[in-house]
């Protein structure tokens, strides 16, 4: 079983969900595991404590001229889609950071003067904790494509956690990286607040995960804020509101210092809880 | 001197596209003979990413003395157009190609490189 907690708009509690919902699954002795997806600025890490288990860099193959047999015909540059290759006349450049690492211009080459090099990106570390595994990866500083490295950060939790529930925390936004993090789920639960920069946002992911066919729910989180926007929404639309996640200041400072909620707040458990059910009744349907 | 601008249109009074990049079409400004010429830089738009680059590559090709511009180019076009001699000039991004000319002319204007 597979769930990604996503969101159109950053910063609606993605990760405070998902921090919290892996940790009392744990409690509730299920097999858990959380991978933050977040590559480009991972912190589930700031709010859970664990021992440091495996680490392993991450790659991506590009592209290296040699200029030794090239003829600067330029086809390189012509059939890359991402324009990641500028053929001069005395000089082929590669931008790695915008290469997708696709081969077409390595396999084209008439004079192979483009072999295909490992670059290394970023990494995935994987810790344990109080009855669960967390893994999470990092992307390098000037690393511009988190695809390649989420992909791989699902790859590891694939092949190392066969049996368990695996809990991704995506990315905010709708582009690429949330697209990788979430096409492959079996389920998306998109958090979001019940304002119109949420409801704005929340409309943007819904599309997202129509147009992938994925199945979805939302959480209305920071709830008794702003307007009922997103509730009439849902409701038009015929979308299952999971829970609604009270707003209360007591959250805000227990988050404010890198502790779980639902060991000290009642309503964000009982919160948690209707989650769990609702992930159960997934669980029958497969 | 061969001067291109950044532009929204092809003739003096255009306005000027202040963005490098992704400009709706460069205009070229050939001093010794007086000729404006217009090459468009078409799906540009349509571009995700590297769209400075490729526009910095067609820049180039054109062999140009001076570039003036608004905004400025990119960190990648700005390292790919520093290989050759061109000079740019930058803040004429809310001009007409006619006063853009005339602020270059008159040292008004402040280069990028």
């Amino acid at each position: 079983m597979k769930i990604t907690i996503a969101s159109g708009k950053g910063g609606t509690g993605k990760t405070t969900i998902s921090t919290n919902l892996v940790s009392y699954l744990s409690t509730l002795k299920q097999s858990v595991v959380l991978a933050d997806l977040d590559v480009e600025e991972p912190n589930s890490a700031l709010f859970l404590r664990g021992d440091l288990e495996k680490e392993q860099v991450s790659y991506k193959m590009i592209p290296k001229w040699e200029e030794a047999d090239c003829t600067f015909c330029g086809e390189c540059a012509d059939v890359c889609n991402f324009n990641a290759i500028v053929a001069l006349s005395d000089e082929i450049i590669v931008y790695p950071e915008l290469c997708h690492s696709c081969y077409a211009c390595s396999e084209l080459c008439p004079t192979d003067s483009l072999p295909m090099t490992s670059e290394r990106i970023g990494e995935i570390k994987a810790f344990t904790s109080d009855g669960f595994s967390f893994i999470e990866g990092r992307l390098d500083l000037g690393q511009e494509m988190a695809v390649p490295l989420i992909a791989q950060t699902i790859d590891y939790v694939d092949e190392n956690f066969k049996n368990h529930i695996k809990i991704f925390d995506a990315p905010p936004g709708t582009s690429c990286p949330v697209i990788e993090a979430s096409r492959g789920s079996d389920y998306v639960i998109l958090v979001t607040e019940s304002t119109p920069f949420g409801l704005n946002d929340l409309k943007l992911a819904v599309e997202t995960m129509r147009v992938l066919n994925q199945k979805f729910g939302v959480i209305i989180n920071r709830y008794g804020i702003g307007d009922n926007g997103v509730e009439t929404y849902c409701a038009d639309e015929n979308i299952e509101i999971i829970t609604k996640v009270k707003n209360d200041r007591e959250v805000a400072k227990l988050y404010s210092k890198g502790e779980l909620i639902y060991p000290k707040i009642g309503h964000f458990r009982d919160s948690l809880d209707e989650i769990v059910t609702f992930i159960g009744g997934l669980k029958c349907e497969k | 001197m061969k001067i291109i601008f950044t532009a929204k249109g092809e003739n003096w009074n255009s306005p000027m596209d202040a963005r490098f990049g992704r400009m709706e079409m460069l205009v070229i400004y050939d001093e010794e003979n007086d000729t404006l010429e217009m090459v468009s830089n078409e799906g540009i738009e349509e571009m995700e990413h590297g769209a400075g680059l490729q526009t910095a590559k067609k820049v180039m090709e054109l062999k140009p003395d001076v570039i003036i511009t608004g905004n400025g180019a990119g960190q990648k076009a700005l390292d790919l157009l520093k290989r050759t001699t061109v000079k740019m000039y930058i803040g004429a991004g809310d001009m007409t190609l006619e006063e853009a000319y005339s602020a270059y002319k008159n040292s008004q204007l402040k280069t990028q490189f």
